[in-house]
């Protein structure tokens, strides 16, 4: 018996390989990534991205700008909304287009609309993948009645194309922002349930407190955004740096934590809950009467009962759908917006032609992955999953 | 501070470099040689009052006509000053190198991964530089101006060999539909 034990005691350990993905519920999609283990403690993370990888940076120089549009959406396509709107601001100001107010003041809510679309799915899953079932269905609920408002404004629940250059599809109904605000009058009774159901919860404390820690200064010179970097207390919001729309009129605050962990990662998007459907409300609440479409019949589509009645409109739509503008001014710029991961950018080098000479997405989740080996390294492997749920990716923008 | 000033700022101390200024909608492009492109993106990084400590953004971009064929864009902005500034360092086709700045920024290790596997670009002292969207044993740069968009007549990427080999006994099944 003695001898047995001394023998155990003296083997030797040895370093795992452990293939994770590429299909495997908890990556959120086709990542694959390869971990190296002693015992349970993650020694080194390698993550194999590009399984989506569809090239729509290549398809990009080969389309005009109106084409390039519902290419976006297969980007981030659980926040596609929130794309478009960043594509069209981007080339609303290489043009020189200036918005109508109501424009601005529909995109603005719509983006924060689809910001709690994409966190109510991010808290279901991520909760999932930490061990808790029962969230996933009270937030899939208070998704599905935004996903319903959604098709009724255009049609689609996901892959939208709802925003124009220049303009919107079609404009938003009474009935349809009563509904909207009706929403918004109970959803903020729905976060507290999540609360109640999450946060006091001693697994889920113990599974994200400390985990995945990265400091405001690694967290700037990594190059995150969005919620990921204000986890870490660094207060950087595009919408509050670089306004766009009507974030400047608006009443809100940008939320952060403290300790950079996968719990703060969280705290930081539950209250971003709560300043969206502020958001939302304000937004209604001012909204002016007025056109959707800017005055620039070079760059923006007639509106749409006039193509079906007159000739000279369905000329003009059917001249700008298939041939798109034909000059565009030359010059590279880069415009950002904040999607609900982060900082999604497009930099533009225009040739002065229709098309795009190069047309460059920063995805804010691209940014992110590279990082994960960062937060796994150290920790356990029931941490990697907490530290991918809690940066938030989609596969769909990182491999483009 | 403004971005012209910091361009003067530049030119104080990397004249030689610096290869032209344009201007566009607020935003300043510095076109660089490649040589000290690691010592500019320093001065830019360390010096307080520029302090361009977020790298937003580094990609490539492709003019077959030109004479240095390849740009690498450096897009920093700075959170504690809130300025942007957008650096362009010029390479040319018979040495297609740059220094890597990730000692500098962190984020540039998958980004400069990306510019790599995309158009080619190797990034000198880079600590991983491997591709990171098409598959390893892929050849050519996509990205790049000559590289034809849907592939040329006939052509099947080779990694299919293997998928078909896999599928060969597939007829022994016999499946009746």
């Amino acid at each position: 018996m003695e001898s047995e034990r001394d023998e155990n005691s003296r083997i030797a350990t040895k370093e795992m390989t452990l293939n994770m993905g590429p299909q495997h519920p908890a990556t959120h999609g086709v990542l694959r990534l390869v971990l190296d283990l002693d015992g349970e403690t993650v020694k080194k993370v390698t993550p194999y991205v590009g399984y989506l990888h569809r090239g729509i940076e290549k398809l990009a120089e080969h389309r005009n700008y109106m084409q390039v549009l519902p290419l976006t959406d297969r980007l981030d396509y659980i926040s596609a909304m929130t794309n478009n709107i960043g594509y069209c601001t981007a080339v609303e100001k290489l043009f020189g287009i200036e918005l109508p107010e109501r424009t601005k003041y529909i995109r603005t809510m719509l983006a924060e609309m689809t910001r709690i679309i994409s966190h109510l799915l991010w808290l279901g899953t991520h909760v999932i993948d930490i061990g808790a079932l029962t969230v996933f269905f009270y937030t899939f609920r208070e998704r599905e009645q935004l996903l319903d408002l959604l098709e009724r404004l255009c049609g689609a629940r996901l892959t939208v194309t709802y925003p124009r250059i220049g303009g919107l599809k079609n404009d938003v109904d009474a009935q349809w922002l009563d509904d909207l605000y009706k929403f918004t009058d109970t959803f903020p009774a729905r976060i507290e349930e999540y609360e109640t159901l999450v946060d006091q919860n001693r697994i889920f404390l113990s599974r994200t407190k400390g985990v995945g820690v990265i400091s405001a200064e690694e967290a700037i010179n990594w190059g995150l955004s969005g919620p990921v970097i204000r986890g870490s207390g660094v207060p950087y919001d595009v919408r509050k740096f670089m306004p766009y729309g009507v974030y400047d009129k608006l009443k809100w605050e940008v939320p952060t934590g403290k300790n950079g962990d996968v719990y703060d990662r969280y705290r930081v998007r539950m209250e971003e809950f709560r300043q969206s459907t502020s958001m939302i409300r304000q937004c209604i609440e001012q909204m002016p009467e007025g056109p959707i479409m800017a005055d620039a019949p070079k760059f923006t589509l007639p509106a749409k009962d006039k193509v079906l009645t007159d000739m000279e409109h369905l000329i003009h739509h059917f001249v700008l759908i298939t041939k798109g503008p034909q000059t565009a001014p030359e010059g590279e710029l880069y415009v950002a917006t904040e999607v609900p991961k982060g900082e999604l950018g497009f930099y533009f080098v225009s040739d002065g032609t229709g098309k795009p000479y190069r047309m460059k997405i920063r995805s804010p989740s691209f940014v992110h992955v590279s990082v994960l080996p960062e937060l796994c390294v150290g920790g356990l492997v029931p941490d990697v999953i907490a530290n991918i749920g809690s940066i938030d990716i989609v596969l769909g923008e990182i491999d483009r | 501070m403004e971005p012209l000033e910091i361009t003067e700022r530049l030119k104080d101390r990397f004249l030689n470099e610096i290869v032209d200024i344009t201007q566009f909608r607020d935003q300043v492009h510095i076109r660089i040689k490649k040589e000290k492109v690691l010592d500019i993106c320093r001065f830019l990084h360390d010096d307080p009052d520029i302090r361009m400590d977020y790298l937003t953004d580094l990609l490539g971009v492709d003019y077959p006509e030109r004479e240095s064929r390849f740009e690498v864009v450096y897009n920093l902005y700075s959170l504690k000053h809130r300025h942007r500034l957008v650096l362009k360092a010029l390479v040319p086709e018979k040495d297609v190198s740059i220094d890597s700045v990730v000692p500098i920024w962190q984020g540039a290790n998958w980004l400069e991964r990306e510019t790599c596997d995309m158009y080619g670009i190797s990034f000198n002292g880079h600590p991983d530089l491997r591709r990171v969207l098409m598959p390893e044993d892929w050849e050519g740069y996509p990205l790049r101006k000559d590289y034809p968009l849907k592939g040329l007549e006939g052509w099947e990427y080779k990694g299919h060999e293997e998928a078909k080999e896999l599928h060969t006994h597939d007829s022994e099944w016999n499946i009746q539909s």
